[in-house]
């Protein structure tokens, strides 16, 4: 038994499980089900390894995964739709007035830092200058923005995108992250680690509460549905006659048993259900590659000498500092990585749904639940991050079934007309967080090192 | 020139609409910010589990009072939950005990690093949430009864002549006088009690402390209980005057955390100044002052747009952008953070 659990064989055997697991759902619920979760699963685990880069390489605690995760979606939304050219033609020149001053603005207080020595003149004039700004863009922006709108605001009242396949909203996901990562990094990445925790939390609630609010952007709460799909649509797979085809000859055997005037039908059905396990397919092969190519690039940097030296940094920031490594820069590196990472997952989790919907962004699901399944994969571990990612996932999607079924059993003596037993029933659903909080404390007193833990790399003299 | 009864009506349009509401708010956020000062400073981490430890004492008020109030029993023109304030409040106490004993036990004997403590305060959150969640239910809760004005803006209105109305709720009043009372017996304690001092001397120097004879442990038991009876106060104050809610009482997290670091965070009195802080931002930035202006302004100035600098929506982003400011230029805070 100990020899099973050792380092070597832990990797392989959790990933074993984990795939009995998926398994075990495709026969006992459905195999469309079973892939609906796999593929969350994988872009959870990319947002887990991005999460990883940060904590595991650094110990950055950055708890503003949701705001990333959001921008990546945002990024989808900018890329994919159509462009709105008569949002442009009535608000555009105003936005880019708008952001023309915003960039003087961001250019002059830099100059302004740069040339004054650090006193309350400098505090003064900065303060002056943000104030006037604001008043002089507004004059732009507030027109702009309520002309944007107005332009039937039931279907777009927003700028639109680019016109472009969505699937270029991975990367330009990843590099809004990343921009966004600099400048937060850059503010935040001097604090101690528990400041920069909150600040990140903050910010990621501002980011959310702009894209809740800036219609003109992605619509705000009004959503924007109907997005591209990198993957055919099941109705158009239903009618296309390779697909049948395939599914025929794959099928041959089950529909030669039944009688001519069954068999359409039978062939039909078939359709439709394999339409749509086609269809997660094509996601699971485009998400696994991203996955499998990210995965492989982190394993090779945290095995070259930049994250022999980012271990150096986060093992002892004052050991490396004096052994002149530049901690804040590196540190400002990583962010910047990691968050692209999970802005990449982002923007693909917004694909897969189809729809951007920014009030969907909860920090309980989309930072708390990743840092979970870092630390339970185990923090610093590639392979770990990765599996936290697919069985914390997997979790959170059967632990609900699992808590009805267990007040099932609770309530199973009780009086059918009690109040108590309802109550118990309808509020079952809500076990799942207690049960992922119980399993981040169990965790982190009895495996701290999580499931799959860092190899410790000791190198004889 | 405006006439006199112009400037009257906008100061007590700026009270009904920043002023008071502020002042209730930022009690609310100072009691608040109070118990995570206290838990940085004693026991030396960040609480992210505070919201929902607030909501939970909360929670327990709610249900206690429902329990008064289908008895039959009533305080007066009070809301009744005051009467059920110490019940949540030894709920409170019971469960933070419970986690502590459980978890942060460990981790205080192990030494273990701040981040280490703020992960598991994370997991401490999850599963409170989840606790109150599964008992109340995710859904809006209110539990006001007794009186609900002072004065209602038509009263006012009616006693002065003024066209604008003033209310005053009698939860603000309520806050304000608990928050005070909350607030003085607590400084009282720290200053002038043999336990209070002994505190502040374990925050300021832990080994220092125990050399001198201090018991770590009943430290930590004080600091638990009086965080948990702050907590559940505030929550209580809050749900009364606006609503309860497991997630908003979530969200005031962060505004919490911005008054504690605004005013020095470790520092109580800073705890205090900095939700008052915080909440009058909030509101000011957030306020539209078209209508004020228009009754200070000659005619011709008058102001066209709602003169609002930031929408409602973004309460949050305020608070945080003062508590990044904060950090920025003077990490400590207000009031030099870090010691009680």
């Amino acid at each position: 038994m100990k020899a099973l659990l050792n380092q070597q064989n832990r990797a392989p055997l959790a990933f074993a499980v984990m795939g009995l697991l998926l398994v075990g759902v495709g026969m006992g619920q459905s195999w469309p089900f079973a892939l609906a979760i796999l593929n969350l699963c994988l872009i959870s685990a990319i947002m887990s390894l991005g999460v990883n880069i940060q904590w595991g390489y650094a110990g950055l605690l950055n708890l503003g995964v949701m705001g990333f995760t959001a921008l990546g979606g945002l990024a989808a939304v900018l890329v994919s739709e159509a462009p709105v050219l008569e949002a442009w033609s009535v608000g555009g020149q105003g936005m880019a007035v708008s952001f023309i001053l915003v960039v003087i603005t961001i250019v002059l207080s830099i100059l302004v830092y740069r040339n004054m020595a650090a006193s309350w003149q400098r505090r003064l004039t900065l303060a002056i200058l943000y104030i006037g700004a604001y008043f002089v863009i507004n004059n732009f922006y507030e027109p702009a923005v309520s002309a944007i709108e107005g332009v039937d605001p039931a279907t777009y009242g927003f700028l639109g995108g680019m016109g472009m396949p969505i699937i270029f909203s991975w990367i330009l996901g990843g590099l809004m992250a990343a921009g966004v990562a600099w400048v937060v990094g850059k503010i935040t990445l001097g604090l101690r680690s528990d400041y920069l925790a909150i600040a990140t939390l903050g910010i990621s609630e501002i980011i959310i509460a702009v894209l809740k609010n800036e219609d003109w952007l992605a619509r705000g709460v009004k959503n924007v549905a109907g997005l591209d799909r990198p993957v055919p649509f099941e109705l158009d797979l239903q009618s296309t006659p390779w697909f049948i085809d395939m599914v025929q000859s794959i099928f041959s055997g089950r529909l030669a048993a039944l009688v001519d005037t069954q068999r359409a039908d039978a062939l039909n059905q078939l359709v439709i259900q394999s339409s749509s396990i086609f269809v997660k397919l094509c996601y699971t092969s485009l998400f696994t590659v991203v996955l499998v190519v990210i995965l492989l690039l982190s394993i090779k940097a945290l095995n070259s000498p930049w994250g022999r030296m980012m271990r150096a940094i986060r093992d002892n920031e004052e050991a490396a500092n004096a052994m002149g490594k530049n901690v804040v820069r590196q540190h400002l590196q990583v962010f910047v990585l990691g968050s692209a990472v999970v802005g990449i997952a982002g923007a693909m989790l917004v694909t897969l749904d189809g729809q951007f919907t920014p009030s969907s962004y909860q920090p309980l699901r989309f930072t708390f639940l990743v840092w979970l399944m870092v630390i339970v994969g185990g923090s610093g571990n590639n392979l770990g991050a990765v599996f936290g990612g697919f069985f914390i996932w997997f979790m959170w999607i059967e632990a609900e079934p699992l808590s009805i079924a267990f007040m099932d059993l609770v309530t199973a003596g009780m009086d059918q007309a009690s109040g108590l037993r309802d109550h118990l029933l309808k509020s079952a659903p809500h076990l799942r967080l207690f049960i992922m909080g119980l399993t981040l404390l169990l965790t982190m007193r009895f495996m701290p090192k999580g499931i799959i833990p860092e190899e410790t790399r000791l190198h004889s003299v | 020139m405006p006439e006199i009864t112009d400037i009257l009506n906008a100061i007590v349009l700026f009270s009904n609409f920043v002023l008071v509401p502020a002042a209730s708010y930022g009690a609310q956020l100072a009691l608040g910010a109070l118990g995570i000062t206290l838990v940085y400073s004693i026991l030396r981490f960040s609480n992210f589990a505070h919201g929902d430890m607030m909501a939970f004492g909360t929670m327990v008020v709610i249900i206690v009072t429902w329990g008064f109030q289908s008895m039959g029993i009533s305080f007066g023109p009070l809301p009744t939950a005051l009467l059920a304030l110490p019940f949540g409040i030894v709920g409170a106490v019971v469960l933070h005990l419970a986690f502590d004993k459980t978890v942060y036990k460990f981790y205080r004997a192990k030494k273990s690093a701040p981040v280490i403590f703020v992960i598991v305060s994370t997991g401490v959150m999850f599963m409170t949430n989840a606790i109150v969640r599964f008992i109340i239910g995710p859904g809006d809760q209110r539990f006001m009864d007794g009186t609900k004005f002072i004065f209602r803006p038509r009263e006012f209105k009616e006693f002065t002549g003024l066209s604008e109305g003033l209310a005053l709720k009698s939860t603000q009043v309520l806050t304000l006088t608990v928050a005070v009372i909350c607030v003085a017996a607590l400084f009282y304690f720290l200053q002038k009690t043999r336990t209070g001092k002994a505190m502040r001397a374990f925050s300021d120097n832990e080994d220092l402390a125990l050399l001198s004879g201090i018991n770590p442990d009943r430290v930590v038991l004080i600091t638990w209980i009086i965080v948990a009876a702050l907590a559940t106060t505030a929550g209580t104050l809050y749900g009364l005057d606006k609503s309860f809610k497991p997630f908003t009482y979530f969200m005031l997290l962060l505004p919490m955390f911005a008054a504690a670091i605004v005013g020095g965070i470790g520092s109580p009195v800073g705890a205090v100044v900095g939700g008052f802080v915080i909440a009058f931002s909030e509101v000011i930035v957030t306020y539209a002052y078209k209508k004020f202006f228009i009754y200070l302004m000659p005619e011709s100035l008058e102001p066209s747009g709602l003169m609002q600098f930031l929408s409602t929506d973004y309460k949050f982003a305020v608070s945080f952008i003062i508590l990044v400011v904060v950090l920025l230029i003077r990490p400590t805070g207000i009031f030099k953070g870090q010691s009680i």
